[in-house]
C-alpha cells in the first residue's frame, strides 16, 4: 500500500541553557492510507516532538537536523517554504491536542471558528454554503442541537464538547492525515470512550489516516492498527497491534505491559514496575537508552545502539537480544524465537 | 461507632456557595466507613465530588452537614486547635508532586516539618535519623536529603510527598489521585510502595483515582460516586464482576482494555452525554438524564443506598 506520510531519520533537538536536548534522535516510520498508527511512550520519550516536527509547529529553540525527511504528497515538508506549509496545515494534515483551548479562540463563537476553517481553504464558497457545512460537521461530532450551539462561546462548553469542536475544525477540510496528540488524556473515561468511537467512525467515513500519540496502552489497544513504541528519542519497537500485545519484542514494551494491572490482576501478586527513571536527554546514554533500566541488559547494550531486527511480519525491534547471534540462555526472553537480520558480534 | 473502623462518615454533605446565591452540591449525603488496615477506593468522573469528599473528611473544608468519626471520636466540628492531635492520625498524599512540595525547602526539611509541627522532635538534628530511615523506606537515600524538589523526577517527588505523609505514622492516609501525574512505568513503583507499607504497618487508605483497574488492584472496597452522591459501594472484586448501578456498568464499560483482541470482543455499554452541573443537579436519581434504563419514577424519587445482598449496596430504583 502507498504510504500517506513517510518520516525518515528525523532528528529534532532543543537548544537550551543547559545544553542540547536531543528529543528525537533518528526516527523513521510511515503511515498508510486509512491506517491508525499509535505512537506510545512516556513523558520525554520524544513522541510529541515527533508529531510537532511533522507540521513544524516547534518552539524557536528547536532545530530539525539536516538529513531528516518528512515526505508527504511527493514533497519534503522540512524543506517546504512556510507559505506552502500553511496550505497543507489544516487542509491536508490537521492536528488535535490535549488541551482544546490551544486551538480554539475563546473570543469567537464555535460555529464561526469551524466555518472559518472551511473558508480559509475554500474562499470561493458562499457564506450560506459554508455555514451549512459547519453545522453538518458539528452534528457529525455529536454536538447536541448544533443550530443552537453554533453561536455559543467556547467557555459555555464542557471539556469533552470543546474536544469535539476541535475535532470538527480538524476535519473541516477532510484531511488526508490527522495527528492526534493525547486528545483524550485530560478527559474522563466515559467521555474518552465517546471520542475514541468518534475518531474510529470518522476514519472509516473519510478514510483519513491518523497518528495517535498517547501514553495509554489501553487506548492504543482499542483504537490503533499499528503501534510504534518510543523511548529516549527513538522507536524501540514497531508492530501490528495484536502482535505487539501478544508477542512484545522489546524488554521496554514487556516492562510497560507488566506494570499495568488489568481487571483480572491477582491482588496478592505485586505489580512489576520498571525500576529507575527515564534518561536525561541532554546527555542520552551512549548505547541503548533503555539499558540502564533493562533487566536483561548486557555489556554491549551500554556502549552500542542496536539496529532494528525483523521479529515478525511488519514487526521490528531495536534490541541486541533479538540478534541471531545473541546467546540463547535463560537471560534472553527472546531465545528460540524466529527472526532475521542483525549480525553484529556481541 | 464500630471499633474496627478507623473512619466512619455519616450523611456527609458539603455545599459551596457560588455566584448569584447559587449552591454547588459537591457532596450530598455520603455514608461509608474504612476498617483498620484496609483500603477504600473512591471512583467517579471529574466533578463527582470524590476529592471534595476526601478534603472534607480531613477537615480542609468545613462540613455542611453529617458526621465524621476518626478512630472513635467525632471530629466533625472540632476547632483547628482541638483537631491537632487527630491530624497526626490522618495524613494526605496529593496528586501533583510538583505543586505539593515547597520549592524553597530541602527534602530533609520537607519531611521533618510534620515532626517539628507536632513537637515529636525538639529540633532538626533530632529529626535527621527519622528522616533518613523514612527516605530509605520510600526508596530514596540519605544523599537525597539535602536536595531540593526541582532536582527530582516526578516519581521521586511523589516518594518525598509520601515520606512526608508517613513520617507521623498515621493510621489513615488519604491518597488523592497519587499516581495520575506519573508515567506508567513509575505508577507501579508507587503502588507497590503504598501496598508494602500497608502490609507492614496496618495503615488504612482512602484511595481516590480515576484509573479503575488500579483502584481495583489496591482496594478492599470500592465506592462509586456520581454528582456528589455515592451510588454503589461493595467489596472490590464484587463491584467489578457484578456491577449493579447503570452508571457503574457504563463506567466499567468505558475503560480501555490493554488487550486488542478482548477490546474488540467487548460489549460496549458506554454512557452518552456529559455530567450535568452540580449547581442544579437533576431531580430524583441524578443519573436519570443519562441512564438507558430510566423510568418515570427515577426523575421523581431519590433512590436510597440499599443492600442488594452480601453487603453490596446500590442506590437505584431497579433494585
Amino acid at each position: 500500500m502507498e504510504p500517506v506520510l513517510q518520516v525518515e531519520n528525523l532528528k529534532t533537538s532543543f537548544m537550551t541553557s543547559s545544553g542540547e536536548v536531543q528529543a528525537v534522535r533518528g526516527v523513521s516510520f510511515s503511515v498508510e492510507k486509512g491506517e491508525i498508527l499509535g505512537i506510545v511512550g512516556e513523558s520525554g520519550s520524544g513522541k510529541s516532538v515527533t508529531s510537532m516536527s511533522i507540521l513544524r509547529l516547534l518552539a524557536n529553540t528547536a532545530v530539525i537536523h539536516k538529513g531528516s525527511k518528512i515526505l508527504f504528497g511527493g514533497q519534503n515538508l522540512i524543506e517546504l517554504p512556510k507559505k506552502q506549509l500553511r496550505k497543507i496545515r489544516g487542509e491536508k494534515i490537521s492536528m488535535i491536542f490535549q488541551d482544546p483551548m490551544s486551538s480554539i479562540n475563546p473570543l469567537i463563537p464555535v460555529g464561526k471558528q469551524v466555518a472559518e476553517m472551511i473558508r480559509e481553504h475554500h474562499p470561493e464558497r458562499s457564506k450560506a454554503d459554508i455555514k451549512a457545512e459547519a453545522l453538518e460537521l458539528l452534528r457529525k461530532v455529536r454536538i447536541p442541537e448544533p443550530e443552537k450551539r453554533y453561536d455559543s462561546y467556547p467557555h459555555e462548553f464542557s471539556g469533552g464538547m470543546r474536544q469535539r469542536v476541535m475535532i470538527a475544525m480538524a476535519l473541516a477540510n477532510k484531511p488526508e492525515l490527522l495527528i492526534a496528540d493525547e486528545p483524550t488524556t485530560a478527559l474522563d473515561v466515559t467521555i474518552q470512550d465517546q471520542i475514541l468511537r468518534q475518531l474510529r467512525e470518522l476514519e472509516e467515513e473519510y478514510g483519513t489516516s491518523i497518528i495517535f500519540i498517547t501514553h495509554d496502552l489501553g487506548v492504543v489497544a482499542e483504537l490503533c492498527d499499528r503501534v510504534a513504541v518510543m523511548y529516549g528519542g527513538l522507536i524501540m519497537e514497531e508492530a501490528p497491534i495484536d502482535d505487539l500485545f501478544e508477542n512484545p519484542g522489546h524488554p521496554y514494551t514487556m516492562g510497560l505491559l507488566a506494570s499495568i494491572p488489568d481487571l483480572e490482576q491477582d491482588k496478592s501478586v505485586r505489580l512489576r514496575p520498571i525500576p529507575g527513571s527515564p534518561p536525561d536527554m541532554t546527555n542520552p546514554p551512549k548505547g541503548c537508552p533503555f539499558a540502564p533500566r533493562c533487566p536483561y541488559a548486557r555489556k554491549i547494550c551500554a556502549s552500542e545502539l542496536p539496529d532494528f531486527v525483523e521479529v515478525g511480519e511488519r514487526h521490528r525491534s531495536r534490541c541486541f537480544l533479538q540478534y541471531e547471534d545473541a546467546p540463547a540462555d535463560s537471560h534472553n526472553p527472546f531465545a528460540g524465537k524466529k527472526k532475521t537480520g542483525g549480525e553484529r558480534e556481541e | 461507632m464500630n471499633s474496627e473502623n478507623i473512619l466512619e462518615v455519616k450523611h456527609l454533605t458539603k455545599h459551596f456557595k457560588a455566584a448569584k446565591k447559587q449552591v454547588v452540591h459537591a457532596v450530598d449525603d455520603v455514608t461509608f466507613s474504612i476498617a483498620r488496615g484496609k483500603t477504600l477506593g473512591l471512583v467517579g468522573e471529574s466533578g463527582c465530588g470524590k476529592s471534595t469528599c476526601a478534603r472534607t473528611v480531613i477537615r480542609m473544608y468545613d462540613v455542611t452537614d453529617g458526621q465524621i468519626f476518626l478512630d472513635g471520636t467525632e471530629i466533625t466540628r472540632m476547632s483547628q486547635k482541638e483537631l491537632k492531635p487527630f491530624r497526626k492520625k490522618m495524613q494526605m498524599i496529593f496528586q501533583d508532586p510538583y505543586a505539593s512540595l515547597n520549592a524553597r525547602m530541602t527534602v530533609r526539611d520537607i519531611i521533618a516539618e510534620p515532626l517539628l509541627a507536632h513537637r515529636i522532635v525538639k529540633n532538626k538534628a533530632e529529626a535527621n535519623d527519622l528522616v533518613y530511615s523514612m527516605l530509605e523506606r520510600v526508596g530514596l537515600t540519605k544523599e537525597h536529603a539535602g536536595r531540593y524538589a526541582h532536582e527530582f523526577s516526578g516519581g521521586q517527588r511523589q516518594r518525598v510527598g509520601i515520606a512526608r505523609a508517613l513520617i507521623l505514622k498515621p493510621e489513615l492516609v488519604i491518597c488523592d489521585e497519587p499516581i495520575s501525574a506519573l508515567d506508567v512505568s513509575i505508577q507501579a513503583q508507587v503502588i507497590n510502595l503504598l501496598k508494602d507499607y500497608q502490609d507492614e504497618q496496618g495503615v488504612s487508605y482512602l484511595f481516590i483515582a480515576h484509573d479503575l483497574s488500579m483502584v481495583r488492584y489496591v482496594s478492599d472496597d470500592v465506592g462509586v460516586m456520581y454528582l456528589g452522591q455515592l451510588v454503589e459501594i461493595s467489596e472490590a472484586d464484587e463491584i467489578y464482576k457484578n456491577p449493579l448501578h447503570p452508571y457503574t456498568k457504563g463506567l466499567l464499560g468505558s475503560i480501555p482494555i490493554a488487550n486488542p483482541k478482548l477490546a474488540r470482543l467487548k460489549v460496549k455499554s458506554s454512557i452518552e452525554g456529559d455530567i450535568p452541573s452540580p449547581i442544579q443537579p437533576p431531580s430524583g436519581c441524578r443519573f436519570h438524564t443519562r441512564c438507558p434504563y430510566a423510568k418515570p419514577e427515577c426523575a421523581e424519587k431519590t433512590p436510597k443506598l440499599t443492600d442488594a445482598g452480601n453487603g453490596h449496596r446500590v442506590a437505584c430504583h431497579l433494585y
